[in-house]
């Protein structure tokens, strides 16, 4: 007595027409593994490269009313991305962080496609110098890498240091961007 | 030390584990319109779902929706001849999912179709869903005491007319 494609569709629909829906999520394919798509209704706000535990980290911050139903535009933007053909993203964002980080996020947000910028660059464009270490956190805690893109912060020396989804990703996206490191 | 409360589940989890269940246990109560009471069901879930105050009897809390949904179906079309025989034929169908006693199945499959629409969740959620009399209550919208009238009180007519057709 199983739920047949057509009713679960369905559903989803109906669930998504009543506004029902606090948060949608799709996980997706892509040339660096699965990634959890979220959005709430003013946007996109969460990209992760574990959907094992987005789901519920997601349902934390945003809310339990979770339905996986596709996110079109967010995911042809990034399938535009990964085949080169798009250099900056289009989509609005729900970002739900501490004020701090939400203008670190902004000024990551400028840096362009295909450039590196240092974590302590980037602390001086936030007017907070010194703070290269909390810049680092920041980048950590990046709730949607890739479109805010944490992978072009490296060290002050050239290295990757670090990403979430792992440095092997790290260095395909500045390879996808042609982005080449200061040595 | 508190004891840590069982966090409420994204609602797709939730989703995901009752689908099933739900729209068989359906299936036998209210036949060819299952489809609509089940997807009734887990709307009225989802809008009550960030109401939740923890994850705890998600499965007595789902099935206690479906009843009452299921229950106001059959007060409509108790008088309705042909509606009644929909859900007969329904009744007879087997169920392919896991986590489910195949045997109090076709028992109550074959036995519950004349029984009052209350004895009837109540036996089919005591005997072939396990649930609790607390969790059946809860679904009946009764006390315990009633809930367990009502599976006994339909135990004892199943047992009545088996004697009759022996």
């Amino acid at each position: 007595m199983n739920v047949t494609p057509d009713l679960d569709a369905r559903f989803r629909a109906a669930a998504l027409a009543a506004g029902l829906v606090d948060v949608r999520f799709d996980i997706v394919p892509s040339p660096v593994g699965d990634l959890f798509l979220a959005a709430t209704s003013k946007g996109l706000c969460r990209i992760s490269f574990t959907p094992d535990s987005a789901e519920e980290d997601v349902a934390r911050t945003f809310g339990v009313k979770m339905l996986r139903l596709p996110l079109d535009t967010i995911r042809r933007e990034l399938d535009e991305y990964f085949e080169g053909k798009r250099h900056t993203f289009d989509l609005a964002l729900d970002l739900r962080v501490a004020a701090f980080n939400e203008a670190v996020l902004h000024e990551l947000a400028r840096v362009p496609y295909g450039r590196v910028e240092t974590y302590g660059g980037l602390a001086a464009k936030v007017g907070r110098p010194k703070a290269a270490r909390a810049i680092g956190t920041v980048m950590n805690r990046n709730p949607i890498p890739i479109v805010l893109p944490c992978h072009r912060i490296i060290g002050a020396n050239g290295s990757l240091t670090g990403y979430a989804g792992g440095l092997p990703v790290k260095q395909a996206l500045l390879d996808l961007e042609g982005a080449t490191l200061p040595l | 030390m508190m004891q840590a409360v069982t966090s409420i589940p994204p609602f797709e989890s939730f989703y995901c584990e009752h689908a099933d269940p739900v729209l068989g246990y359906l299936r036998r109560l209210v036949g060819q319109q299952a489809e609509d009471v089940w997807q009734e069901t887990f709307l009225k879930a989802l809008r009550g779902y960030d109401r939740l105050e923890h994850g705890e009897h998600l499965r007595a809390w789902v099935f206690t929706i479906a009843t009452r949904a299921a229950m106001d179906v059959l007060r409509g079309t108790a008088r309705d001849d042909a509606a009644r025989a929909d859900v007969d034929v329904a009744l007879l169908e087997v169920p392919d999912h896991d986590g489910f006693d195949q045997a109090a199945f076709e028992e109550i499959a074959y036995l519950t179709h004349d029984l009052p629409p209350k004895e009837r969740a109540a036996v089919v959620l005591r005997y072939a869903y396990d649930l609790h009399y607390a969790e059946i209550a809860e679904a009946l919208g009764s006390s315990e005491e009633a809930a367990r009238a009502a599976a006994s009180s339909g135990v004892r007519r199943l047992r009545r007319s088996h004697e009759r057709d022996a």
